[in-house]
């Protein structure tokens, strides 16, 4: 610990940081603007001035910027100073003398850092009597519009997309008071993580675009804390809506998870809500068992339905659940009790629940412990195993940008630079390459960073796993007939491990390999041999995957037979489309023998076409509810707003289901809490989801915590042109939020928080004011419960089945999935957005395969996999291996669920021949 | 595309840096030198090869005031518009240029034959005012000296 | 009177071939400094007091002593010469290596020596196109005569020198925007710490010093301490290129004492006014600095007395304005020039240096309003020191404070009489 004098008061700060961070940390003012607190100082801006004093008898002083200052013991400095404060007022001064002063029509007003700080130094009156600079703006693509006059030239957006975010195709222009920001040309931004501009820029530069198609204000949004339902990593959100319609989604600060960012599937991917694919009510269809032909399909009361429902349950000859994985563990486990657990199926092909149920058992019963997002960043060597992260967990691709500098910092810890001294930090690092291997099926968007990449069949991959493990742990099985170089990098590998003080090993589900789970666990094991700290990081598929698969339940394919075998005729659904899950046919084949289905699900989908009962369930932003990440944390979800029509959670109608059928401790389950309760008690481990955020009836002060802001307006009058009469604001009986704009207006616990605002703070760099210090955690802790944790173990249980090397087949190929941050998710590729920067269905080759095959790129090829035959034009996949085929990951029109499988290629003009 | 000859001076070029990039500005003016400007493309063909993307290097191109990204009259003349020369005449010698080539700063001559540009001091400030046409520096100017000085690009001797 | 760095020029002013320069006891330095310790050539330089020529006078020894030394120092290191030369009245660095560019080159060969640099750098401003050519050839004979490249004169020295030219803006000149312009990227200033002699060149130990500086290194190590300082008239060691330019009879570049006084320069040297016009003020050392005025005729011109003066001795290139010239128009010339060479990366200095030029166009044009002067006194005192992101923008305070002191009156008139009372207000 260090003190610090502020206008003469003694502070006590951490030890290794600027001032201008100490000050926010301790609650001051300071306004700034090319400081951020993920991306540190530059001194660009010059807005974070304070006069610092040599010591007690020194009465003049000198401005320095407080973000380039280190807050060493004993400094003394005012912030108060009447000449630094009239500095900081010229400072905006000088901005505004070309700022446009548009905020009537700019989106960013009434949240905007460069207003904030406007108000907070007192600049007022203008003096520049010339004419102001203009500049022209950019198209650059469906996600962010481009408002250069609004620019202050903070120098923050080129600082976040080409430094933090690795993106290359936008940069700064220019000189002197003509610099631009932008793009060489105009054209669609390319890094996965654009929309965080829309944060960053503390204008109105960048706003998002998809907000802007049904705008309102930041101060006319009703908001909740929120999860990302795109991904297994758990972003935390803040989405926002008014009228009925989800409007946009910012982030949520939390430290352990995103901390300050999101990715373009998350922030955009919410369209799916407004879509007209939601099911809105109940709907009953006569089905061919029912005698019935005509196909007509009726909407119906809730009422209706659940009779309709209950009397399958009593009639038929047995029922099954089939749960999801992004569903919420609340409507899971309603299932699960409604049909009874031995009847509750995951929902997830074979090869999912396999992988997903032995991630579990890795991180529960071995020494290697998953770590948070927080922790991937500050691991110093790290080794990515079988998986595109950056299309499949792309905030934890993000994370890794920063754990790929840890070792290269050293350099500059050398030269004595303070890790917040970007710059010089940058120039200290060059492009010095630290300890990041990645092995992977084909080249992915990391690979500016790794040291060595190193591409192959996931069998391959999970050979050269293992034999880095065996490098580690002699003791292990060696790898036979491995090539020199594979063992050669193995070695390397190994050893940059073993030298790191931190080893982080990422793998995940991508591959589909199990294998290549296994090794992935090997060599975290093989390190934390001997009570050393190994994290294991592994992705999920889903943003509920754990969850599920820490409830257990058979995997579809035995919910298949199980129909088959006659053990059941009646199906209920949640939240799962099945043809994403399996073969087409095997899909038809059960919906066609079951003779009765009921599908409760917020979109329609191809299973829903076929159900004879659609319940409509709420989408996440509709809902309350509890998801577990890929890091086993579980996080709580709360419901934005109240939809129209018949729609309601999952949990409560099957709770409803449940008191239709009579079982009467379902009376009981009024709220989450009540779920919860009884899920902890059948299922210990989810125990401490119950501690995640306080209870539904938690006040403070007797007060409630409104999701929508003091300054709210309209709220009298919204509904004016249909009533005059002020309706009633809706109930909130499942958690401590309110859905007015009365309640408690201090700093609500962690969890809860619905906005980050702070008076004279209405950007999101509010954010300062609830951490317990600046990029920390949230006071009172950042949300979430980790459920998995590793084991003390004496013998750890190490795997020891290496497969064989991968070999290529003549005249068949070995498909794979290749992963689309942009399509390959189900929901997200509903906003229009994200459906246009999805690829179209392709094969993929790499450039050599697809040279010996006589066939160029956008060519068409018939693809025979799985026993679906498509047609498909040629891509080109960089680093795919020979007799390795890729076929992109849950597009529509393309089937993943049984990937990696063989299959053969054919021209129309007959097969084609392996040369 | 860019020609052998710009391919194989920036090869050279390259050879002096441990760093690809750091031959950029060498590698923009050997395509300027050859081609008076650099367009779009020739911004998408250097950064090819320097390992560059098109934006960075577009973004180092328009921090200098010498890399033209937009087509220059056969002759660029800088004119030194800085203090020694300011105070020796620069306006005199400014204006003639104007009358004897219909043009203003910043423009390129209807024939296609200059282009003229301001340029901070040239260092030439012992032979105030001064301006340079491509690589020759002209010193101790007056209106009068004009004729001749521009003579020397004139249709017939190119 | 002795005046090592130009006495042996060649009169036609073409360059000194590698023969002519050896002849004139050329490259005797390098053969002696390359058997001598590397601290022992540092320790020399420092106690010379040679000050740097750039503008900011750093003893040029003592800075090289904080470069990291010794087997387990980073590689490779580095030594540039900035010879960017683009502050405005200045052009002795392209005299020096039109002249003489072997001597320039002897200089960074001792000088990397010195700091046991691998790799070395002349950056070149663009415009110089001549003394590209002539460094361009003496490298050459350089590089085939054993004086540069691998094994020096048999020393076991390894030196790799590259010529570099820029493409135009005053920022490079600044050594840490300079190391951005020569790795490529945008030239943007650095902050300090760390120094580039600790974090320069991609990251690793930099030395940057001025042409003129390293010119005068071999004969420091030829001809001893004691001797270099005795050149001088003053406590800074060796002689000055000094420059006059304007409003005078004969402008020019001299080389003289160190601490030659300014009356000598201006009348003995530049002959004076031309006839017509009298003197009103000149700006001692480039344009960064602040307006002398008669008073100060017998100021030495050396780092410190200059300095005692209320200004800086600069790049020693002296500017002579006239009594017909309005002095708001030379203002504005000069901030006209600072406000397009900001390199837009601070705000003060990208913002308000363009403002300052605007007001003073319009106190020029007749358009100035009484506060406009308070406006500008609030750019003089915040666009200073520490308050912008490097030194171009209190560089282009230097005469605008003392301007708006100096020509108090000028500036009334303009603005009480809606015009310029000179008559010229010659505002391109
Ligand atoms: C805006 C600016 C421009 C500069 N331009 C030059 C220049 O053109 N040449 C130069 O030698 N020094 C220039 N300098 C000074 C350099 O930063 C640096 O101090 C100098 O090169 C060091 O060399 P020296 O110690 O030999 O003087 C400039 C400084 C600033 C702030
Ligand atoms: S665009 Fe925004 S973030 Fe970027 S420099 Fe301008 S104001 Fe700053
Ligand atoms: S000098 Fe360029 S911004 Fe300060």
């Amino acid at each position: 610990m260090a003190t610090i004098y502020i206008d003469n008061k003694p502070y006590e700060v951490k030890d290794g940081n600027n001032l201008l961070h100490a000050c926010l940390s301790l609650g001051f003012n300071v306004p700034y603007f090319c400081w951020h607190p993920a991306m540190h100082s530059v001194g660009a801006c010059r807005q974070c001035a304070v006069k610092q004093f040599k010591d007690e008898k020194d009465t003049r002083g000198r401005i320095v910027m407080s973000c380039m200052t280190p807050a060493s013991d004993g400094t003394r400095i005012s912030i108060d100073d009447p000449e630094v404060k009239a500095f900081r007022a010229s400072i905006i001064e000088w901005f505004m003398t070309n700022h446009p002063h548009d905020c009537p029509v700019c989106d960013e007003g009434g949240e905007c850092h460069l207003q904030d700080m406007t108000q907070m130094t007192g600049h007022v009156y203008r003096r520049f009597r010339f004419k102001k600079r203009t500049y022209n703006n950019q198209y650059l693509g469906p996600f962010l519009t481009h408002e250069m006059n609004r620019c202050i030239q903070c120098y923050r957006c080129v600082r976040f997309y080409r430094d933090y975010a690795g993106g290359r195709d936008f940069d700064v222009f220019a000189s002197h008071n003509h610099v631009y920001f932008g793009r060489h040309e105009d054209g669609v931004l390319q890094n996965e993580f654009s929309g965080n501009l829309v944060e960053v820029c503390p204008t109105g530069v960048f706003d998002d675009k998809t907000f802007n198609k049904h705008y309102t204000r930041k101060w006319d949004l009703q908001t909740a804390p929120s999860i990302c339902v795109h991904c297994g990593v758990g972003c935390n959100t803040i989405p926002g809506e008014r009228y009925g319609r989800l409007r946009r989604i910012r982030n949520r600060y939390n430290g352990e998870v995103n901390r300050y960012f999101l990715c373009d599937r998350g922030r955009y991917g919410y369209e799916f809500v407004n879509s007209d694919r939601r099911i809105r009510r109940p709907l009953l269809r006569p089905t061919p068992h029912d005698g019935d032909s005509s196909g007509g399909e009726s909407t119906v009361a809730g009422e209706e339905a659940l009779r309709h429902i209950a009397d399958l349950l009593y009639f038929g000859a047995g029922v099954i659940g089939i749960g999801s994985p992004r569903a919420s563990l609340e409507a899971n486990f309603a299932l699960r009790s409604l049909v009874g657990p031995e009847h509750f199926y995951s929902g997830t092909s074979d090869t999912d629940s396999r992988l997903v149920a032995m991630i579990i058992d890795i991180l529960s019963k071995g020494p290697a412990r998953s770590p948070s997002l927080l922790e991937v960043e500050s691991a110093d060597a790290v080794f990515v195993l079988g998986e595109d992260v950056t299309n499949t967990a792309p905030v934890l691709a993000l994370a890794l940008r920063r754990s790929a500098r840890q070792k290269p910092m050293e350099a500059a810890r050398k030269q004595h630079i303070p890790c917040w001294d970007d710059a010089a930090t940058r120039n200290a690092i060059q492009d010095a390459k630290g300890p990041f291997y990645i092995a992977a099926p084909y080249s992915t968007r990391l690979e500016d960073l790794s040291a060595h990449s190193y591409h192959a069949a996931p069998d391959d991959l999970a050979r050269l796993g293992f034999a880095v493990a065996h490098e580690l742990n002699k003791a292990l099985p060696y790898v036979e007939g491995l090539p020199e170089q594979v063992r050669s990098l193995a070695g390397s590998i190994a050893g940059a491990l073993k030298d790191a003080q931190r080893p982080l090993i990422v793998s995940g589900t991508g591959c589909g390999s199990e294998a290549v789970i296994q090794a992935a666990a090997d060599i975290a094991w093989a390190l934390s041999n001997g009570g050393r700290r190994a994290d294991l990081c592994f992705t999920a598929p889903e943003c509920n995957s754990l969850g599920l698969g820490l409830m257990g339940g058979h995997s579809l394919d035995g919910a298949f037979r199980a129909v088959q075998e006659g053990a059941a005729d009646t199906v209920i659904i949640l939240e799962n489309d099945l043809y994403r899950r399996a073969d087409e046919g095997a899909v038809n084949n059960f919906l066609g023998r079951v003779k009765h289905a009921v599908i409760i699900d917020h979109l329609t989908t191809p299973t829903s076409h076929k159900a004879e009962a659609a319940l409509p369930a709420a989408a996440f932003a509709e809902a309350d509810g509890t998801l577990v990440n890929s890091e086993g944390r579980a996080q709580r979800f709360y419901q934005v707003f109240v939809p129209e029509g018949g729609i309601q959670e999952s949990w409560r109608w099957l709770r409803d289901i449940m008191i239709t059928t009579r079982r009467a401790y379902a009376r009981e389950w009024e709220n989450p809490d009540a779920v919860m309760a009884a899920l902890a008690e059948a299922l210990p481990v989810f125990k401490q989801i119950q501690d995640i955020a306080p209870p539904a009836g938690f006040r403070i002060a007797g007060m409630k915590i409104p999701r929508q802001h003091q300054r709210y307006s309209g709220r009298t009058a919204m509904f004016a042109d249909i009533t005059v009469f002020e309706p009633r604001p809706p109930k909130d009986p499942d958690s401590p939020l309110s859905f007015t704009m009365e309640g408690y207006q201090g700093r609500p616990p962690s969890p809860l928080i619905p906005r980050f605002w702070s008076p004279g703070w209405n950007s999101v760099q509010a954010v300062n004011k609830f951490q317990s210090e600046v990029g920390g955690p949230l006071h009172g802790g950042d949300p979430g419960k980790r459920l998995l944790e590793p084991a003390e173990v004496k013998e750890i249980p190490f795997f020891k089945a290496i497969p064989g090397a991968f070999v290529s087949r003549k005249g068949e190929w070995l498909f794979i999935p290749v992963y689309h941050l942009f399509g390959s998710e189900e929901m997200s590729i509903l906003s229009p957005g994200i459906a246009e920067l999805s690829p179209r269905p392709y094969l993929g080759l790499n450039l050599e395969e697809a040279n010996n095959l006589q066939v160029s790129a956008g060519e068409e090829i018939e693809v025979n996999v799985n026993g679906a035959v498509y047609q498909l034009p040629v891509r080109h996949v960089p680093g795919l291996p020979a007799g390795v085929a890729g076929l992109p990951a849950g597009l529509p029109g393309v089937h993943k669920a049984t990937l990696p499988a063989w299959g053969s290629l054919s021209k129309t003009s007959g097969m084609v021949e392996v040369v | 595309m860019l020609s052998e000859k710009e391919k194989n001076e920036i090869e050279t070029e390259l050879k002096q840096y441990e760093h690809k990039r750091a031959a950029c500005v060498e590698a923009l003016k050997i395509m300027q030198h050859s081609r008076g400007w650099v367009s779009d493309d020739g911004i998408h063909d250097l950064a090819g090869i320097l390992g560059m993307t098109p934006d960075e290097l577009d973004g180092v191109a328009t921090f200098y005031s010498l890399i033209f990204r937009k087509p220059v009259g056969r002759h660029v003349i800088l004119i030194c518009n800085t203090i020694s020369c300011w105070v020796m005449g620069y306006n005199q010698v400014l204006r003639s240029l104007n009358e004897r080539l219909g043009i203003g700063l910043g423009d390129t001559s209807a024939d296609g034959r200059f282009t003229l540009l301001p340029v901070p001091c040239l260092g030439a400030c012992d032979q105030a005012p001064a301006m340079m046409i491509d690589n020759e520096l002209y010193g101790d100017l007056t209106p009068e000296k004009m004729d001749e000085i521009l003579g020397k690009y004139s249709w017939e001797r190119d | 009177m002795e005046r090592p760095l130009t006495q042996h020029m060649r009169p036609d002013g073409k360059a000194l071939s590698l023969q002519e320069y050896e002849k004139t006891g050329g490259y005797q330095a390098a053969r002696t400094a390359l058997k001598m310790a590397p601290e022992e050539i540092q320790a020399m330089v420092k106690n010379a007091n040679l000050r740097g020529r750039g503008g900011a006078g750093f003893n040029t020894g003592l800075k090289w002593s904080v470069v990291p030394m010794g087997d387990d120092a980073p590689r490779p290191k580095y030594l540039i010469t900035n010879a960017d030369e683009m502050e405005p009245g200045t052009f002795k660095d392209r005299m020096l290596m039109e002249g003489n560019p072997h001597q320039l080159i002897e200089g960074m060969i001792i000088s990397a020596f010195a700091i046991q640099a691998g790799i070395s750098y002349i950056f070149l401003r663009d415009e110089y196109r001549t003394a590209a050519k002539r460094v361009a050839a003496a490298l050459s004979e350089a590089y085939d005569n054993n004086c540069l490249g691998k094994n020096i004169f048999g020393s076991g020295y390894n030196l790799e020198l590259h010529l570099h030219t820029s493409a135009g803006r005053y920022i490079c000149g600044e050594e840490t925007a300079l190391l951005n312009a020569l790795e490529g990227k945008r030239a943007i200033p650095r902050t300090k710490p760390p120094y580039p002699q600790v974090s320069g060149l991609w990251g690793k130990p930099t030395v940057v010093n001025n042409a003129e500086t390293l010119s005068n290194v071999p004969h420091i190590v030829k001809n001893g301490v004691a001797w270099y300082k005795g050149l001088s008239r003053s406590q800074d060691g060796g002689t000055k290129i000094y420059g006059v330019s304007g409003r005078v009879k004969r402008p020019g570049l001299w080389e003289l004492p160190m601490g030659t006084t300014i009356r000598e320069l201006f009348e003995e040297h530049a002959g004076g006014m031309q006839d017509g016009y009298k003197f009103r003020c000149l700006i001692p050392g480039g344009a960064s600095t602040e307006f002398l005025t008669g008073e100060h005729f017998d100021v030495k011109m050396d780092f410190d007395s200059v300095m005692k003066a209320g200004s800086r001795l600069g790049t020693g290139a002296m500017i002579i304005i006239d009594d017909k010239t309005c002095p708001i128009s030379v203002l504005y010339n000069l901030e006209h020039f600072f406000a397009h060479e900001s390199c837009g990366w601070c705000t003060p200095c990208r913002e308000g240096l363009p403002w300052v030029e605007k007001l003073l166009k319009a106190i020029e044009e007749g358009q100035g309003q009484p506060d406009d002067l308070e406006k500008l006194e609030m750019h003089g005192e915040f666009l200073w020191l520490g308050k912008t992101y490097c030194a171009l923008a209190p560089g282009a305070m230097e005469p605008l404070r003392s301007g708006l002191k100096l020509f108090k009156e000028d500036f009334e008139r303009h603005i009480n009489e809606k015009r310029c009372p000179y008559g010229n207000g010659r505002i391109f």
